[in-house]
């Protein structure tokens, strides 16, 4: 029995298979001819100097952590959004408690400066100098 | 449809599993060589029409009559082109990530009614599938970009990776206002949901009945404006390019590409602006839902409706693809702050209240 789910494995396979025929048809009438000068990595004509594999900016970080939260969030309410009308507006309120729990929780990030993209402003801590 | 096929497959060869399988793969194939390859042959000489004609230059105009056959020799070249794969790449993901991204984008497919007899997957999950596995695109650029071992590809796969799922979360908000009012995930019930007048579409307050749809018609609107938006920037359209900031970037996480594999990024690029498109369509305009009646219903000859039904359904898809390049020649690239500002600061706020008003109202 081919179930729903299946049908979309057909499609995944599908596509797979799509794209290796095409790629390796292609393999029948291309050149082959690489030279060192030709298998260089990219960099607009220049040698390329170091290394890509650096540690990235750490903003990224804070948006993907966000955006798990936000994610999981959406999970959650999917279902809710499905089934809430038929509890009334006892089934609302438990998912708008949610929602607003979250909404506080995006405030707080707002206030910390999580989401502006230039790095927030850390204010150096005082240090009292003693005159003696 | 796919009920049809089976039991004349299965008169004749007598297994089930045979019949099931061999209706599948043509089912599964046929957007594919339906929709997908003549669309997207079709969108890329219409964007550099679309782009000569905002500009005032005439755009390709030798191959073919006034340039017909410019993609088809487009196709041909990249054939022939060598297959370069740089010598400190990662051949593994190197070659992986163009079978992801292409999986990724194809896979939302399966979830698209075209018209209401075709649809792949009659799964009730539906939109939520389409949001979850359109994911993998984002692990396919990725993976494409680091393994390129080029700075230009990890910083646009970086950019582009962020991109994506920031603006992931928008689009949710705004799919799960509308599974609210409807209370269904299924495109295909959704669609039907809007049948009859245009007036039933989503956008203009859907299936509410009296004062209700009137007071919901803004706040669909709103909804439609953060969607499309959101799904704009989900495809690396412009102005949400600067992941393949071609004056900065070279063109992201695909500079070293080459050949078929850069074809095939390019044709899921496409693949997935239809997509977001026939989504966008589905969910506010009607879906498959002929605006005023059909001509099968008017002529009593009910087959000619699923072609009808296909009909408006690209017509709708194919608008919104025109205004994706619209909107490229018309509006300048965001920078990097400002994109995230859009996202965190105006669309997920605006989209939440969306919501919950949204909620109320169908709650009535």
């Amino acid at each position: 029995m081919l179930t729903e789910f299946g049908k979309i494995f057909v499609f995944i396979v599908l596509s797979l298979v799509f794209v290796v025929i095409s790629v390796f048809a292609a393999k029948l009438i291309r050149p082959k001819r690489p030279t060192t000068e030709k298998l260089k990595v990219y960099e607009c004509g220049e040698n390329a100097e170091g290394t890509p594999w650096i540690k990235f900016n750490i903003r990224f970080f804070v948006i993907a952590l966000i955006f798990l939260i936000f994610d999981v969030e959406v999970v959650l309410l999917f279902p809710w959004a499905l089934v809430y009308k038929s509890y009334g507006i006892f089934g609302f309120l438990v998912g708008a408690i949610f929602l607003i729990l979250l909404g506080i929780g995006m405030a707080y990030e707002w206030k910390k400066g999580d989401l502006n993209w230039d790095r927030p402003k850390i204010s150096p801590p005082v240090i009292k100098k003693e005159n003696n | 449809m796919y009920e049809y096929l089976v039991n004349i497959l299965f008169s004749v060869t007598g297994n089930q599993f045979l019949a099931q399988a061999s209706v599948m793969i043509l089912i599964a194939a046929l957007p594919l060589f339906v929709v997908i390859l003549p669309y997207a042959l079709a969108a890329v000489l219409a964007e550099r029409k679309v782009s000569a004609f905002m500009q005032d230059r005439i755009g390709p105009n030798r191959t073919g009559y006034r340039g017909l056959f410019q993609t088809l020799a487009d196709i041909l070249k990249l054939i022939q082109k060598e297959d370069i794969i740089n010598s400190e790449a990662d051949k593994k993901l190197f070659n992986i990530s163009p079978l992801l991204v292409f999986a990724g984008s194809y896979a939302a497919f399966a979830a698209i009614p075209f018209s209401g007899m075709f649809i792949g997957t009659n799964a009730e999950v539906g939109i939520f599938f389409i949001l979850a596995i359109s994911s993998l695109v984002v692990a396919g650029i990725l993976m494409g970009g680091w393994a390129s071992n080029n700075k230009y590809s990890l910083l646009g796969a970086m950019r582009s990776a962020a991109q994506i799922i920031s603006y992931e979360i928008p689009t949710a908000l705004v799919i799960l206002s509308i599974v609210m009012l409807t209370g269904t995930l299924s495109l295909n019930t959704i669609s039907e949901l809007q049948t009859a007048y245009f007036w039933n579409w989503n956008i203009f307050g859907g299936a509410a009945e009296g004062f209700k749809q009137f007071i919901l018609i803004p706040f669909m609107i709103a909804g439609f404006i953060i969607l499309y938006i959101s799904t704009l920037a989900e495809v690396n359209r412009v102005p949400f390019d600067i992941p393949e900031a071609e004056s900065e970037l070279v063109s992201g996480f695909h500079t070293e590409y080459s050949g078929m594999k850069f074809a095939m990024f390019f044709l899921a690029e496409y693949a997935n602006m239809f997509a977001v498109s026939a989504i966008i369509a589905t969910v506010f305009f009607g879906g498959y839902q002929s605006p005023f009646g059909y001509l099968g219903n008017t002529l009593n000859f009910p087959l000619l409706i699923p072609f009808e039904q296909f009909f408006w359904f690209m017509i709708k898809g194919l608008f919104f693809v025109f205004v994706q390049m619209w909107l490229r020649w018309t509006l300048p690239r965001l920078r990097v702050d400002q994109l995230m500002t859009v996202c965190w600061k105006y669309l997920i706020p605006y989209a939440f209240i969306n919501l919950i008003i949204i909620g109320i109202i169908s709650l009535l």
